[in-house]
């Protein structure tokens, strides 16, 4: 338990001084920084830049001494190429009702336990809060024999997407992650002024919770929707190469003892392009939630 | 109204229903508040003891028999703590072990030094803030398969473009694929790439809790960067090392996915002698390549043990560090 405190402390830490960054008597960066920080910002990038260049060139490329750093013309090729190869089309199907169905689970579940925790009583809270703390530190990769086995020969899942949805439809990272922003930001007189009105539990929870919570239900819907679409080693096991998501099919290009380069590294983009949208667009809010403490390594 | 009264039985009826749907309501409230907040704890907890916790424990039940995929009923078969002295005396374990360990050594040091640095440099008023931070984000959002199987080109000994840069220096070709520390360092360089810029984010939060009021009078009394630096931007990062050591233990302790797409064939024994085999990969490698259930629940169960250590070895070394500063 004890081991928790400075888990705690940095994520509930930054936000008591948010907005302090733009504090007048901050030091102004000079043209050393920019270019310090513009060089790891290149460095960040680059292989993906560097997937751009091999996925673009035929193969023939991947064996050329010197290296070509400049991107080719065979971009389209090699991604048709890669997307039938690595049944991509089913992957990316997968992928994306796997992780959307995750998301919208997890975000509620986390709510609703989230908003019992913070703002209701009831007997063994704090016991099972701290229970759940405990649960944060141990890594579901552990029990993953037993969960295969469960899901193969009790259930019958393995191969189909619920063996990889349901495990991943609660976050005790989530739980714990709403129930410090609900018990902050939401008054309690707000609740009380919902329960004079004759609100039950639940309509409290749609009408007044639920919108309450949710900017930081935002950041842990993308977080958990890059997490699960990232997510490998339990797809491989659980779906396999038969109905994969695109992680698992990206696996089966690399897969043969003859690497085809173009092809692997065009399987790359394909499978990072979604979550790399999804970041372009909302990577001011990613950053904010990481920032704040949102996220778990 | 009353004067008009309906006859005396519809009255009597009238009475009752109220009085039904009082105590229907009556209870519904008191459910409603002593029921509810278990309702909605259920789902975490319902799918936490089926699909976590379950699971853990069963992993240590199975780390005492000799289940074996390719045996019918050796489930059945108790062996105690066979396993475990077999564990003991097992040098693939112990190789894994060495393996993962020094990787994480080798990727965590130098990620949160620089992801200090980078905090460091960020923590100014700059144009293109959230540009400049997303580019230093970049490679964590990046999926883990596919880090792997970029950097396996990046590193490729006779055409990898590390080992042209390399070479334009006047240093020969290395084999990064299948050196011992070779691969260690080249997944570690890996790691560091995925890593930095996320916890330079983390630190970068902290370090805005800072009171900007110490650096000018750190300023006042002639004090250099380094040792503004050192005095005033570490201590107050202190919590958030902890907690970023922590994570990172606990993150380099399951190292799985690099590694095995670092591997040309996906091979998960890591290289032609497990140069770079990392624990996570002996599980799988017994439980997925030979089948014997059973040894690889207790290499899982192994692993958790030394996360428990790791983690505890992690905490009392900060507590000491920060009650001795």
């Amino acid at each position: 338990m004890t081991t928790l405190i400075p888990v705690s402390r940095a994520m509930t830490g930054p936000r008591r001084v948010r907005g302090r960054s733009a504090a007048p008597s901050q030091r102004r960066a000079g043209a050393r920084t920019y270019l310090l920080v513009g060089l790891i910002a290149a460095v960040s990038a680059f292989p993906l830049y560097w997937s751009l260049v091999a996925a673009s060139n035929d193969n023939s490329a991947a064996g050329s001494w010197p290296p070509r750093l400049l991107p080719g013309s065979h971009l389209w090729e090699n991604l048709q190429r890669a997307y039938t190869q690595a049944n991509f089309g089913l992957a990316l199907a997968n992928s994306m009702i796997v992780s959307i169905v995750v998301t919208v689970c997890v975000v509620l579940t986390s709510t609703l336990a989230g908003f019992a925790f913070a703002k209701l009583r009831f007997r063994g809270r704090n016991a099972l809060l701290g229970f759940l703390l405990v649960t944060m530190m141990v890594p579901a990769q552990l029990g993953i024999i037993p969960l295969y086995i469960m899901m193969s020969q009790w259930l019958g899942w393995t191969g189909h997407l619920q063996a990889v949805i349901v495990p991943a439809a609660t976050s005790a990272f989530g739980v714990f992650l709403m129930r410090q922003y609900l018990s902050e930001a939401l008054p309690d007189a707000l609740l009380e002024a919902g329960r004079m009105d004759g609100c039950s539990t639940h309509r409290l929870y749609w009408h007044i919770v639920l919108p309450a919570a949710r900017p930081v239900a935002a950041v842990l819907a993308l977080f958990t929707f890059m997490n699960t679409w990232n997510d490998f080693f339990w797809p491989l096991l659980a779906l396999g190469q038969g109905n994969p998501t695109t992680q698992v099919a990206l696996s089966t290009l690399a897969g043969g003892y003859y690497m085809d380069y173009s092809l692997v590294l065009a399987g790359t983009l394909i499978s990072t392009a979604p979550v790399l949208l999804v970041f372009l667009f909302l990577g001011k809010q990613i950053i904010g939630g990481i920032m704040q403490g949102a996220v778990k390594a | 109204m009353a004067v008009i009264a309906p006859p005396p039985v519809r009255t009597e009826r009238r009475e009752t229903a109220p009085v039904k749907a009082e105590r229907l309501s009556h209870l519904r409230r008191t459910f409603d508040v002593s029921g509810t907040p278990y309702l909605y704890i259920a789902p975490f907890f319902v799918v936490f003891a089926a699909f976590g916790l379950f699971p853990l424990l069963y992993t240590g039940w199975m780390a005492i028999t000799q289940w074996n995929r390719d045996i019918p009923g050796s489930e059945h078969t108790f062996v105690g703590l066979g396993n475990f002295v077999r564990l003991i005396h097992d040098d693939y374990f112990w190789n894994a072990l060495l393996n993962t360990v020094a990787i994480g050594v080798l990727s965590t040091v130098p990620q949160l030094l620089l992801a200090m640095w980078i905090a460091h440099l960020l923590h100014r008023r700059m144009r293109a803030r959230t540009l400049l931070r997303m580019g230093v984000l970049l490679p964590n959002i990046t999926s883990v398969a596919a880090v792997g199987l970029i950097f396996a080109q990046l590193f490729g000994r006779d055409f990898g473009l590390i080992n042209w840069v390399l070479s334009l220096v006047g240093l020969g070709k290395v084999d990064w694929q299948s050196g011992t520390w070779q691969s260690w360092l080249a997944l570690a360089v890996i790691l560091t790439w995925r890593w930095t810029g996320y916890n330079s984010l983390i630190y970068l939060a902290a370090l805005q809790a800072v009171s900007d009021d110490l650096y000018e009078a750190a300023d006042l009394d002639g004090a250099g960067q380094f040792r503004k630096f050192r005095t005033i931007t570490v201590p107050a990062l202190r919590p958030t090392i902890i907690f970023s050591v922590i994570m990172s233990t606990i993150g380099t302790i399951q190292l799985f996915t690099e590694p095995l797409m670092f591997n040309p064939g996906m091979s998960p024994t890591g290289g032609d002698s497990r140069e770079f085999q990392t624990l996570a990969m002996y599980v799988y490698e017994q439980f997925w390549t030979h089948g014997k259930y059973s040894y690889a629940a207790t290499v899982s169960w192994a692993m958790f043990m030394i996360i428990v250590l790791a983690v505890g070895v992690n905490y009392l070394l900060s507590r000491r560090i920060r009650s001795s500063a």
